[in-house]
């Protein structure tokens, strides 16, 4: 297990490393950072001001090190925009993001996961078929789109909730419905299938036939073994769920991380978009690389192949 | 169930495999829902010119948010009414049709051919090429792609070339995914081994005895990629930084709607709807074609 845990850890910061490196010269070499700073009336002399002061005259290589050096002890230089530590930008902004993570991954865990197991005990039935329209029409709605009709609805027509904003638990109501719906799909069909097998497995057989009373079948014996690739699934729908939350968060002017990317997209503010980049991609590494190490704990199988 | 069972029993022997497909195919109404639908959408795209009778350019600030057809007060030559700069809004639909499906496609083309390329040979040769394969693979999923997408598009400048080639080269995971699985379940087989022994050359296994035996994956791959395509760069020209104005996009018309959706619903449903339609088509066909040509994986 620890050499599969060692080798997994070191897969892990392979790719982050790789990722920086990659969003780095995405960032650095598409534009001229200087330009994108000094505004479109800038004279040369102001360009060249500007790429003496952050450094953009030098070698590429030398300016990735010193950033990745930086970013590793945590300093991703100044905001171009705010002119403020990037860091202390970010970390300001990330509650609201994790936030809405948690509630999103929970809200759609908690719909889809009984939703799909009612599919499961009876299929084809009316419930299954409207576990599958919720599914299938979750995959084809634009989340922007979902989002607009709620605010529709929910503030504008019924004055229920509040369009936007982040103050009170309310603000966080919609956007997490609509971050949510867009994870419940993929959850809803590995449970339904995931408890399909399970429930046509012997175990289970045998189980009923001692004469195990139904709702101990069903959580004891089969939810229990069908749930686990669905605890890994959540996880990495939670780490694509963060890196989604940039629409959700523009929609509803819900002031998280994914806010703050948009925001800064549009005022060019690299230094700020580059370490955004960067953070979504290691929860995204961090949420799989957890989820490997939970299954290879439960299943010896995967450990040794 | 029962009662199809009965009667392949009793003809077992003469139901040819054209036949069967054929029954497969008229007998699942997701497939054949998502083709009429695409089918609708393909043809507005193509006879966009016949169908409209204005322009989805003309601005026409005197007759600015007509109401569509079924609400009081529209206009008889505005079916789906006006947007705020009176552009006719049926005309704008039927031209965005075109942007999407455009995406859709060439964004599908590029990624497949990437995906394919890197997932056929992780699985045919393994070993090293595999593990630098699944690496890369790791690495693009870690990549946020939304906020990529937006960082690069927002540099070089929004336009539906930029966009293509964007997505195009973030979105081929999936191919390299699949393809990767399905050429490593066959290469051992018996064929593939026959052509090795009669000395093929590996491009000539690759393409001929590997690739036919996939097409369907990666046919059912494409049609999801396509709808994903086609969803990201609504997402995009929605948050500004996608197509352009005055292009006619859908997620641009969305956009441009959002400012009077309290009074003009409209000017963000119908777009919307059809997006959705549009996704949901490519879907069910995608899902429907996997059901059809391998009917033991449906799940």
């Amino acid at each position: 297990m620890l050499a599969f845990a060692l080798k997994r850890l070191g897969l892990a910061v392979l790719v982050t490393f790789t990722v920086s490196a990659i969003s780095f010269s995405l960032l650095h070499l598409s534009g001229d950072p200087a330009t994108a700073i000094a505004g479109e009336n800038a004279t040369e002399a102001d360009i060249a001001a500007i790429n003496e002061q952050y450094g953009f005259d030098r070698p590429f290589a030398e300016q990735y090190a010193e950033w990745l050096w930086n970013a590793v002890q945590g300093d991703f230089g100044q905001s171009y925009y705010f002119k403020l530590p990037v860091a202390e930008l970010i970390a300001d902004r990330l509650s609201v993001t994790m936030t809405l993570g948690v509630c999103a991954i929970s809200f759609a865990l908690l719909t889809a996961v009984p939703l799909g197991v009612l599919a499961a005990i009876r299929p084809n039935s009316l419930i299954d078929r409207i576990a599958l329209f919720i599914s299938v029409a979750g995959q084809a709605m634009p989340s922007f789109w979902f989002g607009l009709i709620m605010i529709v609805v929910f503030s504008i027509k019924f004055r229920l909730l509040p369009p936007s904003g982040s103050e009170t638990w309310r603000h966080f109501i919609m956007p997490t419905i609509v971050l949510g719906y867009y994870a419940m799909p993929a959850i809803m069909r590995l449970t339904r299938a995931g408890m399909l097998e399970v429930l046509n497995a012997d175990y289970v057989r045998t189980a009923r036939a001692k004469g195990a009373g139904a709702g101990r079948v069903l959580f004891k014996h089969a939810l229990r073994n069908a749930i686990v690739p669905v605890v890994s699934l959540s996880a990495v729908q939670m780490g694509f769920m963060l890196g989604g939350s940039i629409v959700v968060e523009s929609i509803f002017a819900l002031h998280g991380a994914g806010y703050l990317a948009w925001e800064s997209i549009g005022r060019h503010d690299l230094p700020t978009v580059q370490a955004l980049i960067l953070i979504f991609s290691c929860f995204y590494i961090l949420f799989t690389l957890l989820s490997d190490l939970a299954n290879a704990w439960l299943d010896p199988r995967i450990r040794v192949g | 169930m029962t009662s199809a069972s009965a009667q392949t029993s009793e003809s077992i022997v003469a139901v040819s495999r054209s036949v069967l497909l054929r029954r497969r195919v008229f007998g699942h109404y997701g497939l054949l829902f998502g083709l009429a639908v695409l089918g609708i959408v393909v043809a507005a795209a193509v006879f966009a010119p016949l169908l409209a009778e204005h322009s989805p350019y003309t601005q026409n600030l005197a007759a600015r948010m007509k109401p569509p057809f079924w609400m009081a007060g529209s206009d008889p030559s505005h079916l789906l009414g006006t947007d705020q700069l009176g552009r006719d809004y049926l005309a704008r639909l039927l031209y965005g049709a075109r942007i999407s499906l455009l995406i859709g496609l060439v964004t599908a083309l590029i990624s497949g051919l990437i995906g394919t390329a890197l997932g056929v040979a992780a699985g045919y040769f393994g070993g090293k090429v595999d593990l630098a394969v699944t690496f890369l693979i790791n690495v693009r999923l870690a990549m946020p792609v939304v906020l990529v997408a937006l960082a690069i598009v927002a540099l070089f400048g929004g336009s539906l070339q930029i966009v293509i080639l964007v997505l195009g080269f973030l979105l081929w995971d999936r191919f390299a995914v699949v393809m990767r699985s399905s050429v490593m379940q066959i290469r051992g087989l018996e064929y593939v081994n026959a052509a090795r022994a009669i000395g093929c050359s590996t491009p000539r296994i690759l393409l001929s005895e590997i690739m036919p035996n996939v097409a369907n994956n990666l046919i059912v791959v494409m049609t999801l990629e396509m709808a994903h395509a086609i969803l990201l760069e609504a997402a995009l020209s929605f948050l500004g930084l996608g197509v352009q104005p005055p292009t006619p996009s859908w997620g641009l018309m969305i956009s441009e709607g959002k400012e009077m959706m309290l009074f003009q619903p409209w000017l963000i449903t119908i777009p919307g709807i059809a997006l959705f339609l549009l996704v949901l088509a490519i879907n069910l066909l995608g899902d429907g074609l996997r059901d059809v040509t391998a009917p033991e994986a449906k799940g």
